[in-house]
């Protein structure tokens, strides 16, 4: 059954976006967790579509407005004030939305633009054009560099930011670079996923990780694996599922996702 | 506008907004507003197994936002971090996708139940939404001293020998039905702006409990009044309206307490 997975074009690109999303969002993901903004990410992930949405409308590659609003969405979150956080956050996120509700049934109605909605919220890692691929490997191979350098400080402000700042460190110039390569990682993640899945890759590995590694050197490589593991677990699946059910493939999303909570869930059990 | 083939989704948009406001104002005074957003994430695939598999849209949604308070108290019991809440909600999501692709209606009910169909009401619809829209504030209603004492003086309602735990779960289900009955209006994604704005900008304006609440119920129905009439007209979807107008009414709420 499996003659012509590595053959066909679509399977190809879907391996490399996945991956590409997996390594950034798992490695990122680990100074989320760590950083205590797991709900943070996800936010962030839901304002981010309707910058997809908005691209879609103007023809352009979702990819591209999903960072632009991913990075306007973390700038957002670093200015946030404290107290009262949680109501006025969920009714942004719900004028973001709204938003993305409006742009969608445009992209729909105006432009044709068929299944809109689920490409942007649950991905659609099989229909991406193949050059987008590459850009997504070239982004994550990009971030991953500048976070190799910035690994030390990122990983000390992360733990405890007045130590790192007692340390020498630029608080403030590492936080921004990390939420520049937070937008990148939901961006790739919702290309992968989508929009309101990207979580799973984000959170999911990097938490397993954590869980079972004791230290963060350790934990970012574990985290990067899980995820390219369940990223590529899902499309082998996904694949298969042209054959459970005749002349319909299950959403490829589905079975991340589902991945992704399973290694969870078992590293969850293994260190309770 | 009020022509009789859409006279259903009048009424029905009514009572969701009856039950939403009044739900609201407990969830802002209960600080509840996880649970708010998490429990018509719990709907969805419940919504989208209906569709799958035939159902009344009304089961499927309230078996699942019953099983999604079972997992948020299970959760909170054992104590699990925000990544697995995240990544359990954000697997319902996943699991809706799952039955609405194999349902074969993938692209439009998406949308629908993600974004609301306002405009999608039947006649059947009617009878379950006016029993919700009368259970929800009765049931609300007759604990109210219980639901706000727990949430503003735990220690007090000790001392009155308020269960915190059970005022906590039997909140958490009367939470779920309004939850459920606002998805199929609203969708799963804009719930909580319709739970929230009104509420949130009623217990900024409004100086006692019960006006505060008056207050939150009379704002929901305006702006789900207005989402309805706004999309009517322009032809743009009422998740659009409803999600923005709910930020307009809380952000100006909020300017002028201030």
């Amino acid at each position: 059954m499996f003659e012509g997975f590595f053959a066909s074009q679509p399977v190809q690109n879907a391996l490399l976006i996945g991956a590409a999303a997996a390594l950034l969002s798992g490695v990122i993901g680990v100074f989320t967790v760590l950083r205590g903004q797991a709900f943070a990410g996800h936010a962030l992930a839901d304002v981010s579509s309707a910058g997809g949405a908005l691209a879609l409308l103007l023809g352009a590659s979702p990819m591209l407005g999903f960072f632009g609003l991913g990075l306007a969405g973390a700038l957002g979150l670093a200015q946030r004030g404290k107290g009262d956080g949680d109501l006025a956050a969920g009714i942004l996120l719900g004028a973001g939305l709204g938003i993305t509700a409006l742009l969608l049934h445009f992209a729909v109605t105006l432009r044709g633009v068929a299944g809109a909605a689920s490409s942007i919220m649950f991905g659609s890692l099989f229909a991406t054009p193949p050059g987008i691929a590459w850009l997504a490997l070239g982004g994550a191979v990009a971030g991953l560099a500048l976070l190799i350098v910035l690994a030390r400080p990122l990983l000390l402000a992360s733990v405890d930011a007045e130590l790192a700042a007692t340390r020498g460190v630029n608080v403030r110039l590492v936080g921004g670079v990390y939420l520049v390569l937070l937008a990148l990682a939901v961006t790739l993640s919702a290309m992968a996923v989508g929009a309101i899945l990207s979580t799973a890759l984000l959170i999911g590995p990097a938490s397993a990780a954590l869980r079972l590694a004791r230290r963060p050197g350790v934990a970012i490589g574990l985290a990067a694996l899980i995820g390219v593991g369940c990223c590529w677990g899902g499309v082998v699946l996904a694949y298969a599922s042209y054959g459970w059910t005749p002349g319909h493939v299950w959403p490829v999303s589905f079975f991340i996702t589902a991945l992704v909570l399973l290694v969870y869930a078992a590293s969850a059990w293994r260190t309770p | 506008m009020f022509a009789p083939y859409l006279l259903d989704s009048w009424i029905v948009a009514s009572l969701v907004a009856l039950a939403s406001g009044c739900a609201g104002f407990f969830v802002v005074v209960r600080r509840a507003s996880f649970a708010a957003h998490a429990l018509p994430m719990a709907a969805f695939p419940g919504a989208a197994a209906a569709a799958l598999f035939g159902v009344g849209q009304v089961y499927g949604v309230t078996a699942a936002a019953f099983g999604g308070v079972g997992l948020l108290v299970w959760l909170k019991q054992r104590q699990r971090s925000d990544a697995a809440t995240a990544l359990v909600l954000v697997a319902l999501l996943a699991l809706g996708a799952l039955f609405l692709s194999l349902s074969g209606r993938y692209a439009d009910a998406v949308y629908a139940l993600l974004f609301g169909q306002i405009f999608g009401a039947g006649a059947a619809d009617v009878l379950p939404a006016l029993a919700l829209a009368l259970l929800v504030p009765l049931v609300l209603l007759a604990g109210f001293r219980p639901l706000v004492l727990s949430a503003l003086s735990p220690d007090l309602a000790l001392v009155r020998g308020i269960q915190t735990g059970r005022v906590d779960m039997l909140f958490l289900a009367v939470l779920a039905l309004a939850a459920g009955m606002a998805l199929p209006v609203t969708g799963a994604l804009l719930v909580f702006s319709l739970m929230i704005g009104p509420a949130g900008a009623a217990c900024a304006l409004a100086r006692g409990p019960f006006a505060a609440l008056a207050l939150s119920v009379a704002l929901a129905l305006g702006l789900i009044w207005s989402a309805l009439a706004l999309s009517y007209l322009t032809d743009w979807p009422a998740g659009f309206f409803t999600g923005t107008l709910a930020a307009v009414l809380y952000v100006g709420a909020r300017l002028i307490r201030r």
